[in-house]
């Protein structure tokens, strides 16, 4: 317990947590503004603000509970699902506001694409649950289906895999492959922004490997944000990188100086493995 | 001791003992009671030998009966002396016999209980003949002769069997004349009386109305008179049957020598039992069970077969899934998905669940007070007032039963439908709403189709309560016997309105208010048994469904 000590105690610690990486130069696809959120009481999300660049994959790390699925849930507001959760702050993603009036939530979750921690495919055919999206948005077309399907598979490195049996169900596929049918399924639809909540977490190493390889390919074609509890693993994908702690970000900045070079105590203990 | 025997207790043994005895229990009863059904169900079908024998009743009288066996008991001789019979000296148990010897219309009885000591000479002619016929139930002895238009044609002794062809074919003859007979009957002149019955209540809505269009009426009378025509035509046809219909009759005569003219057009079928090969009367066997589910029945359902009730119970029990089954899945799905759990929707779920809880026979007068009375006196008044005061939908039917077992089944599948959805993952709910789909295409695209085979189970429960249930339908709509079937020719068809049979109803019917019931036990379990196949063919049916979509729908392991 004595060791979380220090994070709560000193209010003179707070100007630093908003330090920011040299992005000046970078476009900004989602700013994060004094953005605090509530389940019930409970606060698991702090004046948390961010600015997080177009088509550069930025990881979140910090230990279990410290709010960064928390935060990446509310980017394509998946945490409307969750009773009694609530928020202060904005959150911009090209500039508007997602909590405003008359969002439309369906359409801002195809632009933000989202990939859980366990693979999640539908009990279909493979080709359908990469059509699932596009089917929900109204397109029925063959050609125009078989066409996205066949550059989503590729895309998420499943198609050599797969082209022989689109239409066996998805659940025969391995927990890999299914993990990059739900990369492609996401993909299929043309977001904006791809949201990783813990993709590899719980896969093997090979397949973790492809996913990581799979990160670096898309991330020239999306703005990539990825959670992780594996800190090699955000060092080798990410180009940038915010240590969550507590529910708040400890330290954002450039993924190389972060590991190499962290300016607080906090980041170089946990990424030094003294604690989470 | 003890320690050995709580050493024994705390291996677990006793309770696998418990268990496995349990079950052992379950089995035996199931198997025991289906063992019954068939032995006795399926035992009637069989083409009995007929066995002559002389009686000798206590007075000294020698008497010829000519019949079935049908039951052998041992019984004391206290109680035979006690029923005021002669018991021989020096006797303590006796053998009784139940003899089936038919011929109601002439020894009051068709069953006779004889003492085995009384009875001698016990053989089997090969020429006696058993004869079904439409009226007083069969007839057991042997053919005489055949009378053409009250003339004696042929003639042949007891023990012969020159006319045993000929008879066939005269029986042929008739029977062709009655199909032909009842096609007009049922399918022409029925056809034409619902026209009529149609002509009356559009004049009757016209008076209703006030109107008086005068070309409408005449043009009305004028179809009225071509109806008429048409079924004079009909009915001139159908007396032109009769004569030759009746034209010949069978001259027989029974074991004790009673000669009996019996016409042509009341026979059913004619056997000789004691002169079959086996594979003929395999071939007897199954004809008599085919008769038996697909024929109507007749003698106050004692005897004939039982397909009105086959076609209502299986009729029922689908147009009953199809209600049940839609209104079932969508209250649970506002239940489940869309409601604010709160104690309201908690409330509610007790309610429903109390609801499976109430006795069937409230459901019974719940559905005769507001289905029949309120709903179709209502429906009566708006759409059927010509035909008032017949009601039309006002009187106990089959929908109104459908509706009413549907209601009581609906808790089931309310159940079942929520404890489907319930065991979804939450993880593929969201991939679905993470791809842009709204919660309706969600619920529309994943979420039902993975629960669907919960849903069908809740129909499997829902069907195999509604097919064995007995005491509502007799409120809403089952009747001993009913006049058509739910489905015919005339339009539109289906005829919901009209009362129907029900297997159910059927046994209690024939097993408890029939006039004869050593004619009907049989009969009892044959229909039981045929019930139990019934419920057991709908049950398969809809598990093959339910592991079909599970199949298709197997969830994530997860």
């Amino acid at each position: 317990m004595n060791k979380f000590s220090d994070t709560s105690s000193s209010s003179s610690r707070r100007p630093l947590h908003r330090q920011m990486p040299d992005i000046t130069q970078e476009k900004v696809c989602i700013q994060v503004q004094d953005f605090s959120l509530f389940y019930g009481k409970v606060p698991a999300l702090q004046q948390v603000n961010l600015d997080i660049p177009c088509q550069r994959v930025t990881a979140f790390i910090g230990p279990s509970g410290c709010g960064k699925s928390s935060l990446i849930r509310t980017f394509n507001r998946m945490n409307d699902l969750v009773e009694n959760a609530s928020h202060q702050g904005r959150i911009l993603i090209d500039g508007e506001d997602i909590h405003a009036r008359g969002v439309d939530v369906p359409d801002l979750r195809r632009r933000v694409g989202m990939v859980f921690q366990k693979p999640n495919p539908f009990p279909k055919s493979i080709y359908e649950n990469v059509a699932y999206g596009l089917r929900v948005q109204g397109i029925n077309n063959k050609r125009l289906l078989d066409e996205t399907i066949e550059w989503a598979l590729r895309s998420a490195a499943l198609w050599d895999e797969t082209r022989d049996r689109l239409h066996e169900s998805a659940l025969e596929l391995s927990g890999g492959q299914q993990q990059r049918l739900v990369i492609a399924r996401t993909i299929a639809v043309k977001p904006e922004i791809l949201l990783l909540d813990e993709p590899a977490s719980s896969l093997d190493p090979i397949s973790t490997l492809k996913i990581e390889e799979l990160i670096h390919e898309l991330k020239n074609r999306f703005t990539i944000v990825i959670v992780t509890h594996n800190m090699q693993q955000a060092a080798r994908v990410s180009d940038y990188t915010a240590f969550m702690y507590m529910g708040e970000v400890v330290e954002f900045d450039n993924t190389e100086r972060l590991f190499t070079n962290p300016a607080h105590k906090q980041t170089e203990d946990y990424i030094t493995g003294r604690y989470g | 001791m003890y320690n050995s025997l709580q050493q024994w207790f705390r291996t677990g043994q006793p309770w696998i003992w418990l268990n496995a005895g349990a079950v052992t229990i379950s089995l035996l009863l199931v198997i025991g009671l289906m063992g019954i059904l068939l032995v006795r169900g399926l035992g009637h079908f069989w083409p009995a030998p007929l066995q002559l024998v002389t009686y000798t009743d206590p007075q000294g009288e020698e008497l010829q009966l000519l019949g079935i066996r049908v039951e052998r008991q041992q019984v004391t001789a206290d109680q035979i002396r006690n029923a005021g019979l002669p018991v021989p000296p020096g006797v303590d148990l006796l053998q009784r016999q139940l003899i089936k010897v038919g011929n109601r219309d002439l020894y009051g009885l068709d069953f006779r209980w004889v003492l085995e000591y009384q009875l001698s000479n016990l053989h089997h002619p090969r020429h006696a003949v058993v004869i079904q016929r439409s009226e007083w139930g069969n007839f057991h002895g042997f053919i005489r002769g055949i009378q053409e238009g009250g003339l004696l044609i042929a003639e042949q002794q007891p023990d012969e069997n020159r006319l045993w062809d000929e008879v066939q074919l005269r029986l042929q003859r008739v029977q062709l004349l009655q199909r032909k007979m009842r096609q007009l009957e049922q399918r022409d002149i029925s056809a034409i009386n619902h026209q009529l019955e149609r002509l009356r209540l559009a004049e009757r809505r016209m008076a209703l109305r006030g109107q008086t269009d005068a070309t409408r009426l005449a043009a009305l009378q004028l179809e009225r008179r071509n109806l008429q025509a048409e079924y004079q035509r009909l009915e001139q046809q159908l007396l032109a049957i009769h004569q030759p219909l009746a034209r010949d009759s069978l001259l027989v005569q029974t074991a004790d020598g009673q000669q009996l003219l019996l016409p042509f057009r009341n026979l059913v079928s004619i056997h000789q039992p004691n002169n079959l090969s086996l594979l003929q009367k395999i071939r007897l066997y199954l004809l008599n069970l085919w008769a038996f589910v697909s024929e109507g029945p007749r003698e106050a359902n004692t005897e004939g077969g039982i397909f009105p009730a086959l076609f209502g119970t299986v009729m029922m029990v689908l147009i009953m899934s199809v209600m049940v089954a839609p209104m079932g899945v969508v209250a649970a799905i506002y239940l489940h998905e869309y409601a604010r759990q709160n104690w309201l929707t908690r409330s509610i779920r007790i309610a429903v669940n109390n609801l499976a809880g109430v006795p069937s026979i409230v459901y019974g007068v719940f559905g005769l007070g507001f289905f029949v009375y309120f709903v179709g006196g209502g429906l009566d008044r708006i759409f059927f007032p010509e035909a008032l005061p017949a009601p039309t939908f006002g009187t106990p039917g089959l929908l109104w039963a459908s509706l009413t077992l549907a209601l009581l089944t609906l808790p089931v599948v309310i159940v079942a439908t929520e404890e489907g959805l319930s065991r979804i993952p939450r993880s593929v709910r969201e991939g679905s709403l993470a791809l842009g789909a709204t919660q309706a295409e969600t619920l529309w695209r994943v979420v039902l189709p993975m629960a669907s085979p919960a849903m069908m189970t809740g129909v499997i429960l829902a069907v195999a309560r509604a097919a064995g249930e007995v005491a509502p339908l007799m409120l809403v709509g089952v009747v001993k016997l009913a006049p058509s079937l739910p489905v015919d020719l005339n339009a539109p068809y289906v005829h919901l309105e009209r009362k129907f049979m029900h297997l159910g109803f059927h046994i209690y019917d024939v097993g408890f208010q029939s006039p004869n019931i050593e004619a009907a036990r049989p009969l009892v379990y044959a229909t039981a048994l045929l019930l139990v196949l019934v419920i057991l063919v709908l049950n398969l049916t809809a598990i093959a469904l339910r592991n079909h979509l599970r199949e298709k729908y197997r969830a994530l392991d997860m």
